[in-house]
């Protein structure tokens, strides 16, 4: 039931069901109960799974942020210890700074990447459809599995890159003990992993870049890099910044590849030598999981919290404002209106 | 004639930037199954063996003795195929209704979805560990299928899908027939979703068998691990034999690969046109 919204006049889905008209098949309007309630039955899993293991265990996370406790024993009130401790802990403060210098060192070569290759997809006939799965297959493939595959070919005694330096002797490099070398070992694992996604999505947003628009730069002489810089990039502003909110979220909850490249040892230890590739939630993992301080990993989660929140309102800001017109936004959501 | 040396020499240059990409995207799958079909000793010698060897079915004998393979690989294809079975029901039921039905509070419900997916998990994770430690659900399967049942992204994807590919001429002939909500979305509903749901169902797949942190902390028996989890555990036991531990990854990527090159046009085609749809 509830078919009020199937109306001739083909407008159907912003009518509210407060202002439901009687079926099309004239029968008399059901009480709203018995016309509503197959719907709420089909919203509600999600509802129910949500306020279960989204809104309690988000509200409790408040309560437990106040507080002492190992998972096993009492829970003792601490006050704001937690988060005083916080602000003065020194090693979360490295875990802040190793992610975003980590998230530097992938998001700008990725997107560049993503670009060069999104525009070679574009201008080349050939071969498309090959290129595009082999650009793919790192993206579902095993995270766990792919960074212990490149994680020993950075390792530093015997790996295969440092043979491959060591054959044109231009010297060894630290990838997994050197601070800034491990940086770029996590990062170029990002790298590889996610380049070929957001190509395919750059590649989808050129696709809808009309070809006139090329065609008019031909005739006023444009040379390729001029189209590329002048109008490409230009053009393509509304996937970049999809591409570059999806990595600043992806980025700021790094966790597998610094914790299988650089696995806890006996004393708890994460991210490797100095704990330089210890990311916000490899470090709430290791308070919360390793050392059983659920208090203070429930502070931590809030501080990711907090971090993300102002990073999704600088992306907001950035997204926002004279978009509309760009291709590739509003395009395909217009689509299923005009049915 | 100039022109055609001009686009000729782009298109050269395409392919040669494109096929310099695929090499070093495809190298790592390479050197894989050389370093799993090897021994330890060959790669990490200097210089190294750079060529598939003999060993590969020694190694993966080796990962038998190492960790419960076959085990974890149940887990993880029970875990994956569950949650893929109801978020494809959960989510597909919710879209339907989102998509198609005027009923009071529509708004509000869509948008708490919309909303929902902005939170970050791991923002929740010691305290839905802690709530499920005291469900007693820690260890269990139920752990790894119950919480990720329906999810806001499938929601709003398949709602997106269901707007576009369901005509309301097609609703209101089924519902003139006598059909009622759960029938349409049965008859009507379901079989012109199927490519959409065939996305959402890989997508979800993937996530599953691929997702590490997740089962990392809640999977606490060390012999009940997932497939992610169990290869870790052979790398943290025996880092000393890398060739056996790139033998288990192998193991644990090869029917994600198959899966893959399957679906992958279709899968691919489908994951651009979700995203231009932010």
């Amino acid at each position: 039931m509830g078919l009020a919204d199937v109306p001739a006049r083909g407008k159907t889905v912003e009518r509210r069901g407060r202002t439901a008209e009687p079926p099309p098949d004239g029968s008399r309007p059901l009480p709203g109960w018995r016309r509503y309630w197959p719907m709420y039955t089909a919203v509600s899993p999600f509802f129910i799974l949500f306020a279960v293991f989204g809104v309690f265990p988000v509200g409790f996370s408040v309560y437990l942020s106040f507080m002492s406790w190992d998972g096993i024993g009492e829970t003792r009130s601490v006050g704001w210890d937690n988060f005083a401790y916080l602000v003065t802990d020194s090693d979360f403060w490295q875990s802040i700074g190793n992610t975003l210098i980590i998230w530097i060192l992938s998001t700008v070569p990725m997107v560049f990447l993503a670009l060069v290759i999104a525009y070679a997809l574009h201008t080349t006939v050939r071969f498309k459809a090959f290129y595009r799965v082999a650009y793919f297959v790192p993206n579902i493939t095993s995270i766990v599995a792919m960074t212990l595959v490149l994680g020993s070919v950075f390792s530093d005694s015997s790996g295969l890159l440092n043979s491959a330096l060591r054959a044109i002797s231009s010297g060894e490099v630290g990838w997994l003990s050197d601070p800034w070398a491990m940086k770029v070992s996590v990062a170029a694992i990002t790298v590889w992993r996610w380049v070929g996604y957001n190509a395919i999505i750059c590649l989808a947003g050129l696709q809808a870049i009309s070809s006139d628009v090329f065609e008019a730069a031909k005739v006023d002489g444009a040379d390729d890099r001029q189209t590329f810089f002048r109008i490409t990039v230009p053009m393509l502003r509304p996937v970049i910044l999809f591409v570059a909110v999806t990595s600043t979220i992806g980025g700021l909850q790094l966790f597998t590849e610094p914790q299988v490249l650089f696995p806890v040892d006996d004393n708890g230890n994460v991210g490797g030598p100095g704990g330089e590739a210890t990311t916000i939630v490899l470090y709430l993992y290791q308070q919360a999981f390793v050392f059983n301080r659920f208090g203070y990993g429930a502070a931590v989660g809030w501080a990711l919290f907090l971090l993300i929140a102002v990073f999704s309102v600088i992306n907001w800001r950035l997204i926002g404002g004279g978009d509309e017109d760009v291709p590739g936004t509003g395009k395909r959501k217009g689509k299923s209106s005009a049915r | 004639m100039r022109a055609e040396t001009a686009a000729r020499s782009r298109t050269v240059v395409g392919h040669a930037v494109l096929l310099l990409g695929v090499l070093i995207t495809i190298f790592p799958f390479y050197w894989m199954f050389v370093m799993a079909s090897n021994t330890t000793g060959d790669i990490f010698a200097y210089p190294p063996k750079l060529i598939p060897g003999p060993h590969l079915w020694e190694n993966m004998d080796k990962v038998f003795d190492g960790i419960d393979f076959w085990g974890s690989m149940g887990i993880t294809v029970v875990a994956a195929t569950s949650v893929t079975f109801l978020v494809l029901l959960f989510d597909s039921l919710a879209a339907f209704a989102f998509a198609k039905y005027a009923f009071p509070g529509r708004r509000v419900l869509f948008w708490i979805v919309l909303a929902t997916f902005m939170i970050p998990m791991q923002l929740a994770l010691v305290p839905q560990f802690v709530t499920l430690a005291w469900l007693g659900w820690v260890g269990s399967l139920k752990a790894l299928i119950i919480p990720g049942a329906a999810n806001a992204f499938g929601i709003f994807w398949m709602r997106q899908y269901a707007q576009g590919a369901i005509a309301d001429e097609l609703i209101q002939a089924s519902r003139v027939d006598g059909a009622g909500f759960f029938r349409q979305w049965w008859a009507v509903g379901l079989p012109v979703l199927r490519p959409g749901l065939a996305f959402l169902g890989i997508f979800t797949f993937f996530h599953i068998w691929n997702d590490y942190l997740w089962p990392l902390i809640v999977m606490t028996d060390p012999g009940k691990v997932t497939l992610q989890v169990a290869v870790q555990q052979l790398n943290g036991v025996y880092t000393t034999d890398q060739s056996m531990v790139i033998a288990g990854a192998l193991m644990s990527v090869i029917p994600l690969i198959g899966v893959f090159l399957i679906g992958s046009r279709h899968f691919i085609a489908n994951l651009a046109a979700g995203a231009m749809k932010f």
